[in-house]
């Protein structure tokens, strides 16, 4: 209960969470309002919004509903968000936390791994990666996962070397626990916060990435996207600004709502260092 | 004595870095589908059985993988980035041509992020919890939401189409041929847009990260010690909390100097600026995955670049690093 | 008495809403007169720090001075401007505090720190400045004074930070000093010197000290007159001799008589089979290392042989630094030595594989500092006490009925084992600690530190606990400690360690009354309020 008192505390967060559940159910409802899916042509193109009744937010170069597009959009973001969210932390944790907790040569091995990582600019690595394996949901997925998971890495390593030094782990040894049951058992259960609020702004992440790789052509073809709208408007940008200004609005809207939701999270789970900026 | 033993430390380390980078392009170009030599010739080689037979001698791809491995790095080593094929000239000449509009892009960029974000980091966390702080975060949160292609566009309409103060495109006036003085005020417009739409994230990022440092710091004993002294508020703030909230900022910066690299390749395709991001772009369209390999590979050396600068610039600021190495 | 330099008048300090009591400082007065030593007394909590923070307008956010002057100079300076406050500070009133290690700004010079007092009072020439802080360093006694104003506060030791700290405060003369727990931090022989530093300067300036503290002993070395405090009201005052031999408030009483008194046990018997013989143990820290640099080398443990008898409590006392706690984890292993042998029950702890440790673990039990990190803040009471003797094999229900039955004998109800560590406080976790050890049947229990951490009505609390438990249940007790007064009342024999080497061992009344090591000697006199002396009857 208190979780929720402090989170709910947070007004901010508590906007940010209505913003994301209506994302989230625009996204699940979009085959009911807009059966016929993104890409048919609906009108002549480049409608102003409100031009044509049905319309609200005009069609674009090739007289697709500019509405449609966005609302198949939001799935995307979020599909493509929390996947690859979820796989960056399967690389992060178990390696951030085999280093701090076993340390030595494992640590320095998987720290310089990740150094490395973090030193390679990681958009230019997405942006190869998809080019190379050819754009597709699943290589722009991994592609993000894979240039998001060093951060998460050295969190998990961070707070596992703290946790470890506590002396309720020292007791667990005492107690003759395995090393494998005192790291999953007592340890990892301690550093569950911070992951918490870093897999949130994580998604947030992950999805301008995708949105930036699909505005330079690299989404999956087949799949309507807020970058590919916009990337496929750049060029009449003077004529019809309407088709680059909304998707972009969408990606704001929704990245804002996640990173609000992380800063609750944070004054939620982390009581003792609520108020400090998390970038 | 004491800076250069690091100094030294740290060049092998990026020399080790780039050798890794090098075998990750390799392993990149073979993990693409098809044939590597078809590959490395992008879609203009793709007909041209001869040219392919040569890119297969010169790479050793008929050879071992270990040999080809080697061959490439030794490549790579000699600054031999491959022959782009679309472009018609060697990859390393097309990066060295567009380095220099990405260094200047980057380089204000990041002047004007870390400038901007520090100052009004500090100017927030003197009005914790009042009206302008609450404006400043605010702002701050935006930025930090909004896609750096999408702030680049939603700039050029209004700055550029609707108030027509600045131009939105290229790098100069084309065909107007300024010389001197008057050709650096014609750049340094071209340059407004990009490297405001560039920092404005990066902004936000510092911003928040030196009002939450800034925050923290305050409440540090040493802090207390200066107000007991009886040192004026402004006094304490600038001496005492600034130099230290200013360490993981520097840190910050560092680390997201690679981040800013990537996201230039976005602002210069926005704008047309004729850096290596843009080149990056069109080999994209044309698949010449050389070039591609080329400019990830030199960004990334850029990067490299930036962590040592930041490094030194930590250890000006911190003497437990400058005495203890 | 006919005229103070300070004079506080009915003082009160709100504290904000939702706080555990509503003032921090409830109707306080008292007067402070030139050149005294006044020393505030109390335990956590009691508020005897925020008189101090009000005075010099560094009272923390949210709390505030409710009513009441403070009146210096003629002047009531809890109601002038921020501007009349900041001219105060530093000039007339100075303070210095607990933490020597984070007072002090990291990233500037010495020198600079002290030249600043004068800069923010606009005194003398910047040239001027840096010679008179020379002059100050000289004066607090700092070793090679022209290096220390350009070093930087990593570059010094605790006391020496601790003496530039007084530098700083001294710089404009100040006629009140505030020192807030300026010892505690601080190992017992660098307290000792701080304490003399403290008295002489106060004897040359003729200035008076506000000096505040938990510790009687400190109180007896330096005080001129006491104040106690508790729960934000002065329950006692006098002359330090008044209140130290004649108290007349219970409260008093009862701190005075939880202070471990000095007075030291004649030894007990002690059985010859051993439980525990340390042979020839050693154990090297090499930090630093790396690529280009060279690393540096820490003997912590050098070499030191020692038994512990069964039923015996062996007091292991050293400064921080000394090994002492090296040497304790080396014993259950949490740190492995280079070589040498830890005979327990028959076994060699240091020569088992990470297998065999893990069942060999239950032999030897430990019982830890800090009691808010000594439990797992996500698990209860009975998973602490239960994970154990489970891990080597003791059938559920049997481990769960042990489990109620030590919080019993722990004292704190059979109930406690389904609750979470957050709702027990820090005496009663450091009983869970207890528990938890004594669940695994061990040979022998290693408490580092135990009671450190604990205010001393609480710490007298667990050391009944333990001597109780010890002569029920015959335990043989390695006990590691700095605190030599609590040393004294539990320990059979006492061992002395000096950068990791064993400079001593011995009963614990020749070791205490007789004894024969130099730095053993230094250490007995560093204790503040020392006095020595043979208890009347050994109890234990």
């Amino acid at each position: 209960m208190s979780f929720w008192k402090r989170f709910a505390r947070n007004r901010g967060a508590v906007f940010g969470l209505v913003l994301l559940l209506a994302v989230i159910i625009i996204a699940l409802i979009a085959p009911m309002i807009y059966p016929r899916g993104p890409w048919p042509m609906v009108q002549r193109p480049f409608l102003a919004p409100y031009a044509v009744d049905g319309l609200p937010l005009g069609t674009d170069t090739l007289g697709r509903n500019v509405a449609a597009g966005l609302v198949y959009g939001a799935q995307v973001s979020l599909l493509v968000g929390l996947i690859s969210t979820v796989m960056a932390l399967l690389i992060g944790v178990p390696l951030g936390a085999v280093a701090g907790f076993y340390g030595g040569w494992l640590d320095e091995g998987a720290m310089r791994f990740t150094e490395f990582f973090q030193t390679i600019p990681n958009f230019a690595l997405a942006i190869v990666l998809v080019a190379i394996l050819e754009p597709s949901l699943t290589s722009i997925t991994l592609s993000i996962a894979i240039v998001s998971w060093p951060p998460v890495a050295r969190l998990v390593r961070a707070e596992v070397m703290s946790v470890s030094k506590r002396e309720y782990v020292d007791a667990a040894r005492l107690a003759g626990l395995s090393n494998l049951r005192i790291l999953v058992g007592q340890v990892l259960p301690n550093t569950v916060s911070p992951i918490i609020v870093m897999a949130s702004l994580m998604v947030a992440t992950a999805i301008l990435l995708e949105s930036s790789l699909s505005f330079l052509g690299l989404g999956d073809p087949n799949i309507m996207s807020w970058g590919y709208q916009i990337g496929a408007a750049r060029t009449v940008i003077r004529s019809a600004w309407w088709l680059s200004f909304f998707p972009g609005l969408a990606i704001v809207l929704t990245v804002l709502a996640l990173n609000l939701i992380g800063e609750g999270l944070n004054d939620a789970l982390n009581p003792h260092l609520s108020r400090k900026g998390r970038t | 004595m004491t800076i250069v033993g690091p100094v030294l430390g740290r060049l092998f380390k990026a020399v080790l870095t780039l050798l890794a980078i090098a075998i990750l392009n390799f392993f990149l170009i073979h993990a693409a589908p098809g044939d590597p030599a078809a590959v490395l010739a992008g879609e203009a080689g793709a007909a041209d059985e001869q040219m392919i037979a040569d890119l297969r001698a010169q790479f050793g791809l008929d050879q071992p993988f270990y040999i080809q491995l080697g061959t490439y790095v030794g490549n790579v080593l000699t600054l031999d980035l491959g022959y782009s094929f679309r472009q018609g000239a060697p990859v390393l000449d097309l990066i060295l041509d567009r380095l220099p509009a990405t260094l200047i892009l980057t380089l204000t960029a990041f002047g004007i992020s870390l400038t901007l974000g520090i100052m009004l980091g500090v100017a927030a966390s003197a009005r914790v919890g009042k009206p302008a702080d609450s404006l400043l975060t605010g702002f701050a949160l935006i930025f930090y939401a909004t896609p750096l292609y999408w702030a680049a566009l939603m700039a050029v309409l209004v700055f550029s189409v609707q108030l027509g103060w600045l131009p939105g495109f290229g790098y100069e006036t084309v065909g107007a041929d300024y010389t001197g003085l008057q050709r650096v005020g014609d750049i340094l417009s071209h340059l407004v847009l990009p490297a405001l739409t560039l920092g404005l994230f990066f902004m936000a990022v510092y911003m928040r990260m030196t009002r939450a440092s800034m925050l923290e710091v305050a409440q540090q004993d040493f802090v207390k010690t200066a107000r007991a002294k009886g040192l004026s508020p402004s006094v304490i703030r600038r001496r005492h909390i600034l130099r230290n909230a200013l360490l993981p900022v520097v840190t910050l910066a560092g680390l997201q100097a690679g981040q800013l690299i990537g996201g230039a390749v976005l602002t210069e395709t926005v704008f047309a600026w004729p850096g290596i991001g843009r080149l990056m772009f069109e080999s994209l369209a044309a698949r010449d995955y050389n070039t591609i390999l080329g400019v990830f590979l030199v960004s990334a050396a850029m990067v490299i670049l930036f962590n040592i600068v930041t490094d030194i610039v930590y250890g000006l600021i911190d003497p437990r690093i400058r005495h203890t190495a | 008495m006919t005229n103070p330099v300070l004079s506080i008048e009915h003082l009160s300090i709100k504290l904000p809403d939702g706080a555990d009591r509503q003032f921090a400082v409830d109707d306080c007065s008292y007067t402070l007169d030139k050149g005294e030593i006044l020393c505030v007394v109390g335990e956590s909590g009691s508020g005897k720090s925020m008189t101090a923070n009000a005075l010099m307008g560094l009272l923390p956010e949210g709390v505030s001075v409710g009513a009441g002057r403070a009146v210096f100079e003629g002047k009531n300076i809890l109601r002038q401007t921020e501007a009349e406050s900041q001219d105060l500070r530093g000039a007339k009133i100075a303070m210095i505090f607990q933490e020597p290690m984070t007072a002090l700004n990291p990233l500037m010079r010495i020198g600079d720190q002290i030249s600043e007092v004068f800069e923010a009072h606009k005194r003398h020439t910047p040239s001027e400045r840096r010679k008179r802080a020379l002059d100050l360093v000289r004066e607090v006694d700092l070793p090679d004074p022209e290096k220390i104003i350009r070093a930087y506060p990593f570059q010094l030791s605790g006391g020496q930070r601790q003496r530039a700290m007084i530098a700083m405060a001294l710089a404009l003369e100040p006629q009140i000093l505030i020192a807030d727990e300026p010892t505690t931090a601080l190992d017992v022989t660098t307290q000792a010197q701080i304490l003399k530093l403290i008295l002489d300067l106060r004897k040359k300036r003729d200035m008076a000290v506000i000096f505040i503290t938990h510790d009687f002993g400190v109180v007896a070395e330096i005080a001129d007159k006491v104040l106690v405090m508790r729960y934000g009201k002065i329950v006692e005052r006098g002359t330090t001799d008044a209140v130290l031999k004649t108290p007349q408030h219970d409260y008093t009483k009862h701190l005075l008589a939880a202070i471990p008194s000095g007075l030291v046990p004649q030894n007990a018997e002690v059985q010859n089979s051993p439980a525990l013989e340390i042979k020839a143990l050693n154990k090297v820290f090499r930090t630093g290392g790396g690529f280009m640099k060279p690393h540096r080398e820490v003997r912590a443990i050098d070499n030191i042989s020692l038994s512990i008898a069964k039923g015996e409590v062996l007091g292991l006392v050293g400064e921080s630094g000394s090994g002492k706690s090296t040497l304790g984890r080396a014993v259950v292993r949490l740190v492995t030595p280079d070589s040498g042998q830890i005979l327990v029950g028959g076994s060699d702890m240091a020569a088992l594989s990470e297998t065999e440790l893990r069942r060999a673990r239950y032999k030897v039990q430990m019982v830890f500092q800090d009691p808010y990190a000594s439990l797992n803040p996500r698990h209860k009471i009975l998973r602490a006490l239960t994970d154990g003797p489970i891990a080597k094999a003791v059938p559920k229900e049997q481990a769960r009925a042990r489990a109620h039955e030590l919080m019993e004998i722990v004292g704190l109800g059979a109930d406690a084992v389904d609750r979470f560590p957050h709702e027990f406080s820090g005496g009663q976790r450091q009983r869970i600690g207890i528990a938890r050890a004594l669940a695994m049947d061990p040979d022998l229990i290693i408490a580092d530190e135990a009671v450190s951490a604990l205010d001393v009505s609480i710490q007298a609390q667990v050391l009944d606990l333990l001597r109780d438990l010890r002569s029920k249940l015959n335990l043989s007790i390695l006990f590691i400690t700095h605190d030599l007064r609590v040393a004294a009342q539990l320990c059979d024999r006492i061992a002395v360690m000096q950068k990791g080497k064993l400079v001593e061992i011995g009963p614990v009344s020749d070791v205490f009354l007789n004894p024969q090591d130099d730095y053993t000697k230094r250490l007995l006199a560093a204790v503040p309020g020392g006095g020595w002396g043979l208890a009347e009857a050994a109890l234990t």
